[in-house]
């Protein structure tokens, strides 16, 4: 569903991708893992058109980026960059409504847009200013505001969600919400990629992860494959021991106190 | 929905009451029924029928266009660059447009007085639109980076600008007799007293287009409030739009400083209040604006052309006496919000 060729992008001398290869099918969640500074939120822009690489190419089911009309794209295909401010008194649920834009009916939708913040624990909040929201909140609304974007998309067919670090201002009960939300979307056959860097949640709820380092996808496979004490360790120049997490089939990280 | 709906009735009740209120009072009070008889052609009197068309009707319509493109391009501005500081006077526009139409009186008057084109009415508010133009243009270059406009710079521009402005009204001030001095306050206070029927018909095209346009781009400008990329992301073409919506708003902004001088503040302050009244939606919002810009606009002129009857105050007095408290009041909120870095 999107493809990456040998995508490169340099800012001066400094490279911060270097020559990704890398795909998300239907049906399945991507993780973008790596220390800080990886190029996970530069890879991701690129993935999405907000940048354009010095070398490669993205394609969009087999199209490169560039030749989609936006309109279209925007119906198939959500992003969700790391927050921003809203500089006016909007309520949440016309934030919500917002993601109706590209198929031209939030005036028809706002059943639709309450029920995608009932999925994202946020329904309570609708006719709150968003300017009195805190981080949290916020990022469950927006959140609402992709899934009504291409959740109920026109075309049932190939839709694509793209999310930088959805959780990071959530509570762990939430964190948990807002990924079971992206899992669900996946088994509805949505393409699902995601920046995270909880290695726990993302073996929890990912069924593929990519691991970055200095501009690099330096490991690739599903969570039993890529998060072993080796590769984590190195990744992140940490020391760690990995286990079955108890309460599901999937590996857990434990990072040593002293290195 | 109703509340938005009760307050353009109100809005339009208000225009029209503004009308009847422009028309009747000012050096010679013309009863409201007479100003109907007038309109009609049965005037009981021929001076009211001369004063109202020669004066008041242009004036007021200058009036209307005039405020209603003001604070429709404050409205758009705000939303284009994502900052509800922005006005077309405090980030130079104004300046800009009155900088244009000065060069042109200037290098009429002095350099070229045998060159029938520069002094030709019509060539003003061109002028005053390339002014407008060049400085929103390298406003939005310089303090938008990365689709997110810093508001320091978007004032310091302004600052720029006005003082560039003020250096060449200076200098224009300098070359001029006594009897031009006193049109020259014109463009830094404001004055719809230029109005008669050549202006109006000059003015519409440019500020009817800022008026009636601007709402076709409201939906984008609802989706920039998430920001520029997420606008993007929801199939909008961002740079498309902006390059329309500056010119929109140099069109605007030029033609009203080219006939009427700098007016501060109706850009600024309109907006707000209909924010506070119906929400920030711009599909309403630029409409509102318009309605109540050109209102307060006329409401203002009334009163500045009565309180010193029969001489006339510059209604610049009036709009910066009433919104520069304001602004100083929005920038203590803002400065609470911490939206200043």
């Amino acid at each position: 569903m999107i493809r990456a060729e040998g995508l490169s992008f340099r800012v001066g001398e400094i490279s911060l991708v270097e020559s990704a290869h890398m795909g998300v099918t239907k049906g399945e969640v991507v993780a973008l893992l790596g220390p800080n500074g990886a190029g996970k939120s530069t890879l991701l822009k690129l993935l999405c058109g907000q940048l354009s690489p010095n070398e490669g190419q993205v394609f969009f089911e087999n199209k490169p980026l560039a030749e989609w009309e936006p309109r279209e794209l925007a119906r198939r295909r959500a992003v969700l960059p790391q927050s921003s401010t809203v500089p006016f008194d909007f309520t949440a649920l016309e934030i919500v409504l917002l993601g109706r834009s590209p198929h031209g009916d939030a005036s028809r939708c706002e059943d639709m847009a309450r029920e995608a913040m009932a999925q994202t624990e946020c329904a309570h909040l609708a006719e709150r200013i968003v300017t009195s929201l805190s981080g949290g909140e916020m990022q469950r609304v927006q959140l609402a505001r992709v899934l009504v974007q291409i959740d109920w998309a026109v075309e049932r067919s190939p839709r694509c969600l793209m999310l930088d670090e959805p959780i990071s201002n959530l509570d762990p009960g939430h964190q948990h919400g807002a990924l079971r939300v992206a899992a669900k979307l996946a088994e509805k056959g949505v393409g699902v990629l995601v920046v995270l860097h909880d290695l726990n949640l993302a073996a929890q709820y990912a069924d593929r992860l990519l691991l970055m380092k200095q501009g690099r996808i330096v490991v690739e496979g599903t969570p039993a494959e890529v998060i072993t004490e080796e590769q984590i360790g190195a990744v992140f120049d940490i020391r760690v021991k990995v286990i079955r997490n108890p309460t599901c089939d999937a590996p857990a990280v434990f990072v040593e106190s002293s290195v | 929905m109703r509340r938005r709906r009760a307050v353009f009735v109100g809005l339009v009740l208000a225009l029209l009451a503004t009308a009847v209120c422009s028309l009747c009072v000012g050096a010679l009070q013309i009863p409201p029924a007479d100003v109907w008889a007038a309109l009609i052609g049965q005037a009981g009197e021929a001076r009211y029928e001369s004063v109202l068309w020669n004066l008041r009707i242009p004036r007021m319509l200058l009036g209307f266009m005039v405020g209603g493109a003001l604070a429709a391009a404050g409205g758009l501005m705000q939303g284009l660059f994502r900052n509800p500081l922005a006005d077309p006077a405090l980030i130079g526009a104004s300046s800009g447009g009155a900088l244009g139409a000065v060069f042109v009186i200037v290098m009429a008057g002095t350099f070229f007085p045998d060159l029938p084109l520069l002094s030709d009415l019509r060539i003003l508010p061109l002028a005053s639109f390339a002014g407008a133009l060049i400085v929103t243009w390298l406003v939005q270059r310089l303090a938008a980076t990365g689709g997110y406009t810093a508001v320091a710079t978007l004032l310091l521009v302004g600052v720029a600008v006005n003082a560039l402005t003020g250096a060449m009204i200076g200098f224009a001030t300098y070359l001029a007799d006594d009897a031009q001095l006193r049109t020259l306050s014109f463009w830094t206070l404001g004055s719809l007293g230029a109005a008669d029927w050549q202006v109006v018909s000059l003015a519409a095209p440019f500020c009817l287009a800022l008026i009636f346009l601007a709402p076709i781009w409201a939906t984008v400008l609802n989706a920039l409030a998430l920001g520029e990329a997420e606008a993007g992301h929801l199939g909008f073409r961002v740079e498309r739009t902006k390059a329309i919506l500056i010119v929109l708003t140099a069109a605007g902004v030029g033609a009203s400083v080219a006939f009427t001088g700098i007016i501060l503040f109706v850009g600024l302050v309109v907006p707000h209040l209909i924010r506070a009244m119906i929400g920030p939606d711009h599909r309403w919002l630029l409409p509102g604006s318009a309605l109540l810009g050109a209102i307060l606009l006329v409401l203002s002129d009334t009163l500045a052309r009565t309180i010193v009857s029969p001489a006339e105050l510059p209604i610049g007095i009036l709009t910066a006496g009433f919104g520069a408290p304001f602004f100083l009041y929005m920038l203590l909120r803002q400065r609470r919000k911490a939206l200043w870095t």
